[in-house]
């Protein structure tokens, strides 16, 4: 086990550094003199020579991401431009909203996706295994954003029942902090849940096929007992590991929802820090979310590890 | 294992057509996939003949018809400048396609021979190429997208640029284990020891074995790439108003979901039913093609 934990860490060493290199590189495509356009049509000579100075402009490429990659070990992923925040600052506000909607988000993902995939699993090739992957697919090929304008046009714009839009701390108001999630917290739930019910049905198709579960119909189990108690708890544990990976496509998903909702969260913070040209806030931002992806995964990867014999020994 | 023999032993028989006439053969039996088919092609024509089929300028202003309601006149309703909705939406059919079309030759363009390179190499080759593409795929395709598109500036153009990189990795992924699975065959291994150059083993053994599976890629990240247009046109980084893309229809019909709801159906059903039926022809392909392996779909 040590091992293989040492194996993965090891492996993740490097692929850190190419994401550092990645998010270090779009400075680079930034056209004409960086420094002017961080800066801003209004700028003042004296703020560009402070954007040149604290970016180290002047000095040779790999002096400059030299510098970038110290900084960033010491926890300085630079000062957004337009709010003079720090980014980590601005970061850690915002991720609390996201959070609390990855959360709930998830939580209905794997609700719907899961049962689905069983009921797709158990019925194959049968009315519910097709009306299971058709949902799948039209959640895959739904844009999510369209999803949610649909919504706000039902729930809010028709029949008034849930605010269209804004946010309600969870500590000022539960209820209304409720209220204001659900909506966005469903479309980006269904967005990631197309994808679940596919690996849930694929994984309960192939523990369907094994021996033991052949035995544990032959004597005489019920057919609930043996998907519930037999079947579903290994094939629980290949979906709940893909779920860490669908992470990302929440992060994603985060973008457009929180846009289309207004909250202020991390996606709306990534999609502000664009237009402002706030490029420190966008590139903490993205190797924030890599860096969370990846330790994501290597929990995920360690979870199953754990609880899986085969690699348990090695 | 025997249904592995089995599909290898069917080979010969299926290897007279080419995979191009099987996909089409197999997608004719298929109802869904012939409607999917039918939906692409509508797109297809409505982009490419855009000035001669859509009844309006998509971009001229009519203060005299603000938000109207679908009527004869305007098939669609008209938006908040009183165009017509209809014409912005078949021209809208033209950023999607371009996007679709582009980005996936850009990523199919660098990731495939890259990934090749990396499976058929193996190792230090495939090391570096493989960190790197977890790298790409540690950064979730919708975020790098956008903030590769704020770095070069928004356009169409870029947008497109940057959902082309975002969907490399995918093609890499693939291309390199398709490499690695078929690299010791015994026709591979032959070629080599009759003294084939590396590079005529990769792009006359190996590549045409992996087609079908890059034809299934190619197809779903296309409906990875309508809805990433339209995601980017929407949040404001891809094609700029006045010009049409149904993405950024939907960010000015957010603004009147009250007084003129139809401004947001049209463009959003258009990007569903394409996205859907690229997914559906990826599927069907998948299942004529390439049945062994599932590719992963860019999140």
């Amino acid at each position: 086990m040590t091992r293989f934990l040492l194996q993965r860490i090891g492996l993740m060493i490097p692929t850190i550094f190419f994401v550092s290199v990645i998010v270090f590189s779009l400075q680079q495509l930034l056209p004409g003199d960086p420094a002017l356009t961080m800066a801003g049509d209004e700028a003042s000579p004296a703020l560009i020579a402070e954007i040149r100075a604290k970016y180290h402009l002047d000095d040779p490429l790999l002096v400059r991401y030299g510098k970038w990659v110290a900084g960033i070990a010491q926890g300085d992923l630079g000062i957004s431009l337009r709010t003079q925040q720090t980014v980590v600052q601005l970061l850690t506000q915002k991720i609390p909203v996201t959070l609390e909607l990855a959360t709930l988000a998830m939580i209905i993902a794997l609700t719907f996706g899961i049962s689905m995939g069983i009921l797709a699993a158990i019925s194959r090739g049968g009315p519910m295994d097709y009306v299971a992957r058709c949902i799948a697919l039209f959640g895959i090929s739904m844009p999510a954003f369209w999803l949610g304008i649909l919504f706000i046009l039902l729930f809010a714009v028709k029949w008034r029942i849930l605010p269209a839009s804004g946010y309600v701390p969870l500590t000022e108001n539960p209820l209304e902090n409720l209220r204001s999630m659900i909506m966005p917290a469903t479309v980006l739930g269904l967005a990631v849940s197309g994808v679940i019910m596919r690996h849930t049905r694929s994984a309960m198709l192939q523990v369907l096929s094994n021996d033991y579960v052949r035995t544990a119909r032959a004597k005489g189990l019920s057919e609930t007992t043996v998907i519930f108690v037999h079947a579903l708890r290994n094939a629980a544990l290949p979906v709940i590991t893909l779920g860490a990976l669908e992470f990302g496509q929440l992060l994603s998903g985060t973008v457009l929802t929180e846009t289309v909702f207004s909250m202020p969260g991390f996606g709306k913070l990534v999609v502000d820090a664009v237009f402002n040209r706030d490029y420190a806030v966008v590139q903490g931002a993205v190797l924030c979310t890599a860096v969370v992806f990846l330790l994501l995964n290597l929990f995920a990867d360690l979870a199953y590890a754990a609880v899986n014999p085969r690699l348990r020994g090695r | 294992m025997s249904v592995a023999l089995s599909i290898r032993q069917a080979r010969p028989s299926t290897a007279l057509r080419s995979p191009l006439g099987l996909a089409i053969s197999s997608l004719s039996r298929q109802p869904v996939a012939m409607l999917a088919m039918a939906v692409v092609l509508v797109v297809v024509v409505l982009a490419v003949g855009a000035e001669l089929i859509a009844p309006f300028d998509p971009a001229s202003a009519d203060w005299s018809a603000l938000r109207e309601a679908p009527s004869r006149a305007h098939l669609l309703g008209t938006d908040d400048l009183g165009r017509d909705i209809l014409s912005r939406m078949i021209y809208g059919a033209r950023a999607s396609l371009l996007a679709s079309v582009i980005s996936v030759s850009i990523a199919f363009a660098i990731g495939v021979p890259v990934g090749l390179c990396a499976g058929y190499l193996g190792g230090i080759v495939d090391g570096v190429i493989t960190r790197f593409t977890d790298a790409m795929l540690a950064i979730p395709a919708l975020i790098f997208a956008v903030s590769l598109a704020a770095f070069l500036g928004p356009s169409l153009i870029n947008a497109v640029i940057a959902i082309g990189v975002a969907a490399i990795p995918v093609f890499i992924r693939l291309s390199r284990a398709q490499a690695m699975g078929v690299k010791f065959e015994e026709y591979v291994e032959a070629a080599y020891v009759v003294g084939n150059p590396r590079w005529r083993i990769v792009l006359k053994h190996i590549f045409p074995n992996i087609v079908p599976a890059l034809i299934v890629q190619a197809t779903l990240t296309m409906a990875f790439a309508v809805i990433a247009e339209a995601s980017l046109s929407f949040l404001g980084v891809g094609q700029q108003p006045p010009g049409a893309s149904w993405g950024n229809m939907l960010t000015t019909a957010k603004n009147y979901l009250e007084e003129a709801p139809w401004m947001a159906i049209w463009p959003g059903a258009a990007i569903f039913l394409t996205a859907l039926s690229f997914n559906l022809l990826g599927d069907t392909l998948q299942d004529v093609l390439d049945p062994r392996s599932r590719p992963r779909v860019a999140g």
